[in-house]
C-alpha cells in the first residue's frame, strides 16, 4: 500500500509544477492561438529571477520566508512586464498571419531569451536553496518528504482553480471566452480584443515564470533549462487538449503519475512512458482528452 | 611535414578545447581552462619545477588557441578541422565529453594530425578502435570504479545490497557497468536493487530519491556530476538518503567547493585521480595547488589537474623528440613517436602511456570520505587511500569490462 501511495505522491509533486507551466501554455494557445515555443524561456527566466531575489535577500541576512515572498513578487512584476512588452511590441505585428509565422516568431524569441539569460546570469549553475528548507520535512508512507515539495501541490491546485474560476465565473473570464469562441462577434459587441490578448499573454508568461520560480530552490539553474520544460509541457497540453484548463490538469497528473510509476517499477522505460501516453491518447482522441467546444459559424 | 630548426622566436601553437559554456563548464570546462592558462603562463616564464624548468616546449613559447567544447559532436568535428586547417595549430589538446572524444578521434586520424585527449571517461575510445595520431593522457572510467570498490572492501564497507543512479548516456552507462561488475567480483553476494538511469540534465530527482530511499540498499552508487550531482545531493540529503545508505560517488570532488556544508559527511568519493584535496605532497603538486589557488581564489579540482598533466606530457614528448632530432621543432610523426609509451611525472603522480600500444594512460587514484571542516568552512577529504595505477587499471591488451569480469587478473596492488 505504501508503495502505491509513494507513487501517487511522487507523481503529484511532479505534476504540480508541470501543471502550472502547461496551464500558461494552454491559456496562450486558447486565447491567441499561438503555439508558444518561447514558453520554456519564460520558465527559465522565472527561475533565474527567483534565484536572484533569494540570493539578494539572503545576502542581507533576512530569513528564507522573506526570500520566498521576494521571489514570488519579483517574478510577478518582471514576468508580467516582459509578457506585455513582447505581446505589444512584437507579437501583435504578426496577428492574422499564418500560424507557422507566429511559431517561428516565438522560436526566435526563445533563442533570444536563451542568450539574454546567458548574458545576465552567465553559463555557470546558479543555486538559491534557502527556501527549500522553509517548510521542514514530513514523513509520509514511510518516507521523508521535503515540506516544500508537498506545498507545491496545494499551490498548483489553487493556481489552477483561480484560472478556471477566473475564466468561467467572472465577467472578465466570460469576455475572454467570448474572444476565444468568436473574435469578430466580440469586436462587434465592443470587446477590446487587443487588451484581452495582451492580458492573456502576460498571464501565460506569469504562469511559466511562477513555475520556474517555485522550482528554483530545488534545482541548479543553468543553460538548457528551457528546452526540457517546453517539450514536457507541450506533451501535457497535447494529451489534455490544446486550450483546455481541465486538460492541462489531467495531462500533468497523467504524466506525473506515469513517470513516477515508471521510475519505481520499470526505470528503463521512464523517458518512453510520456510519449506512450501521448500516442495512446491521440490514437483514440486526436484532439486530446478535453477537446474545446467550438461554436459552429453559419 | 618537415622538421624545421627551432628558434627563440618560434612558437608552438596549441589548440585547446574545453567547455566554456553549458552544463559542464562550471564543473570541468572552466577549471580546465583556468588550469591550462596557469600552466602555459608558468611554462612560458620557465617557472615550473623540475623536470619542466625549460621555457615553453623546448624553448618555444606556447601559443594557445582556446575553443568552446559546447555545442555537440558535429560542431566539434568542424571546429577540430578549423583548428588544424585554418588556425594551423601544431597539436589539439582537450575534450571532456566522451561523446566528443569518440567523434573527433577519427577526424584527427584521417587528417594525420596529433590529438591529445585530456579527459573523457569512456574506455571505448581505444578499446573499440586503433589510432596512431590520437593519445589520451588520463586513465579512463574503469579506474574510478575499480578504485571505489577496492576502497570499500579495504574499509569493510557493508554492501549486501546496491542501488545505482547514473545519467543515461555513455559516461553514466559505462561507469555503472564497471562499478556493478567490480562490486560483483569483490562482493560476490551483492544484490543489485534499484538501478536508475535518468536523462542527462534531469535536474529533479524526487521520484528517484523515493525509489532509492524505499529500496534502503546498503550502498547507493552514482557517477552523476556537475549541476545534476549537486541537485541530487541537495534534494536527497533532507530526505534521509545519506543516513539510510552509504553514498558512493565516482567523480565528485568538483562539487565540494560549491556545496560546502550541504555535502553529507562520510560520503565516499573519487576525483578521477589523486587530485586536489587528495593529491600527494610533491614540489610539482605544491606548485600547481598553491599557484592555481592564488590565481583563481579556489583550489584546483580534477579538470585542472587533468589538463595540467596533459600539457606537461606534451611538453615531455616535444622535448624528447627534440633531443632525438637535434633540437628542431618536431614534425607530427616525430612527436607521435615520442609520445607513444611515454612516462612523465605530474602533480597527480606518474602518468604512463601503457595501454592501447602506448596511446592510453594509466595513473594512480585516491579515494576518500567527506568531512565538513567548520573552521575552514570547506569539505575536507579524510581517510584517504591511494591505489597504484596497475591495481585499478586493466593490463595492456584486455578490454576493461572483460578484465573486471575475469577477476581483475594481474592487478598489482602493493
Amino acid at each position: 500500500m505504501n508503495f502505491f501511495l509513494t507513487i501517487i505522491l511522487d507523481g503529484l509533486i511532479q505534476a504540480s509544477w508541470l501543471f502550472i507551466v502547461a496551464l500558461g501554455l494552454t491559456l496562450v494557445f486558447g486565447v491567441l492561438k499561438i503555439l508558444n515555443i518561447a514558453h520554456g524561456s519564460f520558465y527559465a527566466l522565472g527561475a533565474y529571477i527567483a534565484a536572484t531575489a533569494v540570493t539578494v535577500v539572503a545576502a542581507r541576512g533576512l530569513p528564507p520566508s522573506v526570500g520566498f515572498v521576494a521571489m514570488l513578487l519579483s517574478v510577478a512584476l518582471i514576468a508580467s512586464a516582459v509578457g506585455l512588452l513582447l505581446e505589444r511590441g512584437l507579437l501583435k505585428m504578426f496577428y492574422g498571419r499564418d500560424e507557422v509565422v507566429l511559431l517561428l516568431v516565438t522560436y526566435a524569441v526563445f533563442l533570444i531569451l536563451e542568450d539574454v539569460t546567458k548574458l545576465i546570469w552567465g553559463v555557470n549553475p546558479i543555486y538559491a536553496t534557502q527556501p527549500y528548507e522553509l517548510f521542514g520535512n514530513l514523513e509520509f508512507a514511510g518516507l521523508y518528504y521535503v515540506g516544500y515539495d508537498l506545498v507545491l501541490i496545494p499551490i498548483s491546485a489553487v493556481v489552477g482553480f483561480a484560472i478556471w474560476f477566473g475564466l468561467n465565473r467572472t465577467v472578465i473570464g466570460k469576455i475572454v471566452l467570448a474572444v476565444i469562441h468568436n473574435e469578430e462577434m466580440s469586436v462587434s459587441m465592443g470587446v477590446r480584443v487587443n487588451r484581452v490578448y495582451a492580458i492573456a499573454f502576460a498571464f501565460g508568461v506569469l504562469l511559466a515564470a511562477l513555475a520556474g520560480a517555485l522550482t528554483a530552490p530545488k534545482i541548479s539553474m543553468q543553460p538548457g533549462l528551457s528546452s526540457d520544460v517546453i517539450i514536457l509541457s507541450f506533451a501535457i497540453v497535447v494529451i489534455g487538449g490544446l486550450g483546455s484548463v481541465e486538460g492541462a490538469a489531467v495531462g500533468a497528473i497523467l504524466v506525473g503519475l506515469a513517470r513516477a510509476a515508471s521510475v519505481h517499477l520499470m526505470p528503463q522505460a521512464e523517458l518512453f512512458m510520456i510519449y506512450l501516453i501521448m500516442a495512446a491518447v491521440l490514437m483514440f482522441r486526436p484532439e486530446g482528452l478535453f477537446k474545446r467546444e467550438t461554436a459552429r459559424r453559419i | 611535414m618537415l622538421a624545421a630548426p627551432a628558434s627563440a622566436q618560434e612558437t608552438f601553437k596549441l589548440g585547446i578545447v574545453t567547455f566554456l559554456s553549458g552544463p559542464a563548464a562550471d564543473s570541468f570546462g572552466v577549471p580546465a581552462r583556468n588550469g591550462a592558462q596557469f600552466v602555459i603562463d608558468q611554462l612560458n616564464k620557465g617557472s615550473v619545477p623540475s623536470p619542466y624548468e625549460k621555457v615553453g616546449f623546448g624553448g618555444m613559447k606556447i601559443e594557445p588557441v582556446i575553443i568552446d567544447e559546447n555545442g555537440g559532436a558535429t560542431k566539434q568535428v568542424q571546429e577540430l578541422r578549423n583548428l588544424y586547417q585554418r588556425d594551423n595549430v601544431d597539436v589539439v589538446l582537450g575534450y571532456i565529453s566522451s561523446g566528443d572524444c569518440l567523434a573527433v578521434a577519427p577526424i584527427a586520424e584521417e587528417l594525420k594530425k596529433m590529438l591529445v585527449l585530456m579527459d573523457c571517461g569512456t574506455p571505448r575510445i581505444f578499446e573499440e578502435a586503433k589510432y596512431n595520431y590520437v593519445f589520451r593522457t588520463a586513465a579512463h572510467a574503469t579506474m574510478d570504479n575499480v578504485g571505489l570498490v577496492r576502497y570499500m572492501k579495504a574499509k569493510n564497507v557493508k554492501m549486501d545490497t546496491l542501488s545505482a543512479i547514473n545519467q543515461d548516456y555513455a559516461w553514466g552507462q559505462d561507469s555503472r557497468a564497471d562499478f556493478v561488475a567490480a562490486a560483483q567480483q569483490l562482493y560476490p553476494n551483492v544484490k543489485v536493487q534499484t538501478d536508475l538511469l535518468p536523462k542527462f540534465g534531469a535536474g529533479q530527482y524526487g521520484t528517484e530519491i523515493s525509489a532509492l530511499v524505499g529500496a534502503g540498499s546498503d550502498v547507493v552508487y552514482s557517477s552523476l556530476w556537475g549541476g545534476d550531482l549537486q541537485a541530487f545531493i541537495l534534494q536527497s540529503a533532507p530526505r534521509g538518503l545519506p543516513k539510510r545508505s552509504q553514498l558512493v560517488f565516482s567523480a565528485a570532488d568538483h562539487v565540494l567547493p560549491p556545496l560546502g556544508d550541504k555535502m553529507p559527511d562520510g560520503t565516499i568519493l573519487g576525483a578521477r585521480g589523486a587530485y586536489g584535496l587528495m593529491s600527494q605532497k610533491s614540489p610539482l603538486n605544491d606548485w600547481l595547488f598553491k599557484g592555481y589557488e592564488a590565481v583563481n581564489g579556489v583550489y584546483p579540482v580534477q579538470a585542472a589537474y587533468r589538463i595540467t598533466q596533459s600539457i606537461l606530457g606534451l611538453k615531455a614528448a616535444v622535448e624528447k623528440a627534440m633531443i632525438k632530432n637535434g633540437g628542431k621543432k618536431p614534425s607530427t610523426d616525430e612527436l607521435v613517436a615520442a609520445m607513444t609509451g611515454l612516462e612523465w611525472p605530474s602533480p597527480g603522480g606518474l602518468i604512463q602511456m601503457k595501454l592501447a600500444d602506448g596511446h592510453q594512460a594509466i595513473q594512480p587514484i585516491a579515494i576518500s570520505r567527506t568531512k565538513y571542516n567548520p573552521d575552514l568552512k570547506r569539505v575536507d577529504l579524510v581517510d584517504i587511500q591511494y591505489f597504484a595505477a596497475e591495481c585499478v587499471n586493466p593490463p595492456p591488451g584486455v578490454k576493461s569490462i572483460d578484465w573486471i569480469k575475469g577477476g581483475m587478473q594481474g592487478a598489482k596492488c602493493n
